[in-house]
């Protein structure tokens, strides 16, 4: 064991009432990043245990959403979808979106899930929520995989390629998708300890949160068709993500340079938002939880 | 000059009783509204002292009030109190699991608890992964943990199940794997409570001769917390003692058991005569409780099975006659639940000199309850009617009965805290 010498008045750490607001405590962070990626490698190895198809529930869910929403929204609403066709155009967005919906449902959950844990040991609480985003990235892989499947079927069937050099960019928009639900769901864990009247919001909240982030539609109809609405989406930073995402795949859709720069402002905003409020919570909210 | 390790300056910590409703969103839009006009917060002055048997007027108790002491270096401090003292409060600020209210804890040394050991295991996990998921959670690198790896399964003894998944596992195994995994931690300060309570008497055994190694050889510093005023005595160096949520005493651990002891005795006696929430016609009235071990010691702790002596103190108040005495006496477990009642009418028992002596004992030759906490209700009454009761208190004396094994199989008997009765299982 190394032994450490200190001056007089010189202390390894203190432990105060408050952490100060910008005392994310990076360096603490690193030191436990073997815990991480076992919880990363404990929620993947465990989720799926003692089930019959595994994994493959990761293909079943968005492969059954794009059936439905192609059936629905393309077949029976009309909803046209360019070039690209719907099964395709509605598998984008759902991919995108599940990632972002995963994260957000379950680091809102952070602390009332792991008080147990929290009430007994102490590790930089942040290590959880960012475990989840990585997991999810994992899961977000997955089904990447069965979309390049389906993209490779269409092409075969005679569709142009259209993902071009461009597709490089598309870890960037995770990063922001991803920046975004930890960022949200950060802080509304923060708040659940105390109020439970949240985890109601937030479960159906995301789910209209779905229908103006343009999941099942292009942006432009909806701006064309209910002008008066538009600004739910102008200015709602999913929509901009799942958009551009579909443009990167599928060259089908817009990009708004406006548009971009305002979603990568918000989501770094509310994700350090998200980290001040989760660290000013996590000294205490063993009492209130 | 003196190496301190850990320094603990005016650490409080306040509660809010009830449950989390709408008032505490109001309190919370107060609190706020104060701290954005620059005032103090105005729920910190309200607090009372925690005495969790008068009823106060604050929604607000403090758990610790001004809690101040130094720890060198390789010392082995002892802290004791009565439940519900503070001491698990200190231990979780201590350990980082909650922030105090007011003060600091400076420390050159980081913190390592085993306030609960299994803290994060996964029961579909296997024990190896599960040693690695533990000791990260604990604080210990991957690296560290693989270098140890041996030394932990070999100490737990679950290696031939260490790669099945511990649900399969059975308690005791889970316990002693995790156990191995804190006891191979390597903190600067390790924080200990009350884990020698749990587990059957071999691995207590363990567990207190590993404590004797950190502290002893190695020369780690250790913060002791438990009702075991031998093993306090003997393994720590110094003690601090916490009643109310304030430390009333600080020095030589051998002088901290003993004042621990004897205020406390002293209290209850006081504490009897002046309570008020008696019920009786008053002609006698109960001063003081304590429990004799064999040794004829005041003891506040005994092992199941062992027998025991509970003396009741009394002062007469005014004239009365012994002739239709009839103490009775009711144990309750932690949740208040009556586990057994003694009348001393039934036993036939008349009480001829009990006035001049002031006090009557209740011999127990084995005391068979099994492990917990139990308190006691007493009552005198004239005849058997419960009606003319001349002095009835409950919660008079609280005790620790360590589990023990009744039925001399080598096991030791759950710690249920209930009464056991003399009863064999026949093929």
């Amino acid at each position: 064991m190394e032994k450490r010498s200190f001056a007089e008045g010189e202390w390894l750490y203190e432990i105060g009432p408050k952490n100060n607001v910008f005392s994310l405590n990076f360096k603490e962070v690193w030191r436990y990043r073997d815990l991480l990626f076992l919880f990363v490698k404990r929620d993947i190895v465990t989720v799926y245990k003692q089930t019959i198809l595994g994994p493959l529930w990761y293909f079943i869910q968005p492969l059954f959403t794009a059936i439905t929403f192609t059936i629905i929204f393309n077949n029976v609403a009309g909803i046209q979808t360019g070039k690209v066709p719907s099964f395709l155009f509605n598998l984008a967005g759902i991919v995108v979106w599940n990632y972002f919906t995963a994260c957000l449902n379950e680091t809102s959950d952070t602390f009332k899930k792991n008080a147990s844990i929290f009430g007994k040991v102490y590790f930089p609480r942040v290590i959880l929520p960012m475990s989840i985003v990585i997991t999810n990235l994992v899961k977000l892989g997955i089904q990447l995989l069965i979309f390049i499947a389906f993209y490779l079927y269409y092409l075969t069937q005679g569709m142009e390629a259209a993902a071009g050099w461009t597709i490089i960019f598309y870890p960037l928009l995770v990063v922001v998708m991803g920046l975004l639900g930890l960022g949200l769901g950060m802080i509304i864990s923060s708040m659940v300890t105390k109020y439970r009247d949240l985890t109601f919001l937030v479960s159906f909240g995301v789910q209209l949160l779905m229908y103006v982030s343009a999941v099942m539609y292009p942006m432009a109809l909806v701006k064309e068709k209910l002008s008066q609405l538009g600004w739910l989406i102008e200015y709602n930073p999913l929509a901009y993500v799942v958009e551009t995402s579909r443009y990167l795949l599928l060259g089908e859709g817009s990009v708004s340079a406006w548009g971009l720069t305002y979603t990568v402002v918000v989501s770094v905003v509310v994700f350090f938002l998200g980290l001040i409020v989760f660290n000013r919570t996590e000294k205490s909210f063993i009492d209130t939880v | 000059m003196k190496d301190i390790i850990l320094k603990v300056e005016n650490i409080s910590k306040q509660y809010r009783l009830g449950t989390v409703g709408t008032g505490t969103l109001s309190h919370d839009l107060n609190r706020w509204w104060h701290t954005i006009r620059g005032k103090e917060d105005p729920y910190l002055k309200v607090g009372e002292t925690n005495d969790r048997s008068s009823k106060g007027n604050s929604e607000y108790v403090w758990a610790l009030q001004d809690i101040n002491f130094e720890v060198e270096r390789g010392e082995v401090l002892g802290i004791i109190g009565k439940n519900g003292a503070g001491k698990s409060t200190l231990l979780k600020i201590l350990s980082k699991v909650t922030a105090p209210t007011t003060g600091t804890i400076k420390s050159r040394g980081r913190i390592a608890s085993l306030l609960e050991v299994g803290t994060g295991f996964n029961p579909e996990l296997t024990g190896r992964e599960n040693i690695y998921l533990n000791g990260a959670i604990l604080g210990m690198t991957k690296q560290e943990i693989t270098s140890k790896l041996d030394e932990i399964i070999a100490f737990s003894g679950c290696e031939r199940y260490i790669d099945t998944p511990t649900k399969r596992y059975s308690s005791g195994m889970t316990v002693r794997l995790a156990f191995a995994v804190a006891a191979f931690l390597e903190p600067e300060i390790l924080v200990v409570d009350e884990v020698l309570a749990v587990g059957d008497a071999e691995f207590q055994k363990k567990a207190i001769g590993k404590m004797q190694d950190i502290s002893r050889s190695e020369g780690r510093t250790v913060l002791f917390v438990s009702h075991n005023m031998a093993a306090v005595k003997s393994l720590c160096t110094k003690g601090i003692v916490l009643e109310h949520g304030k430390v009333v005493f600080e020095g030589d651990s051998n002088a901290a058991v003993d004042f621990y002891l004897t205020s406390d005795s002293n209290k209850t006696n006081t504490d009897l005569l002046s309570r008020t929430d008696r019920r009786g016609s008053g002609e006698l009235k109960f001063s003081s409780v304590s429990l004799l071990d064999d040794k004829g010691d005041s003891v506040f702790e005994i092992v199941s099975g062992e027998s025991a002596r509970l003396r009741f103190t009394f002062e007469r108040i005014k004239e009365i006659t012994t002739e239709n005495l009839v103490f009775g006496v009711v144990f309750r477990d932690i949740n208040e639940v009556k586990v057994a009642d003694f009348y001393s009418d039934e036993m036939g028992i008349t009480f001829d000199k009990v006035l001049q002596n002031g006090y009557v004992d209740l011999e127990i030759p084995k005391l068979l309850l099994r492990g917990g906490v139990y308190s006691l209700d007493i009552v005198v009454q004239n005849g058997k009617i419960a009606a003319n009761q001349i002095d009835l208190l409950h919660d008079v004396f609280e005790f620790n009965v360590f589990p023990g094994d009744y039925w001399k199989s080598g096991k030791i008997n759950r710690a249920t805290n209930v009464a056991i009765i003399d009863a064999r299982f026949r093929e």
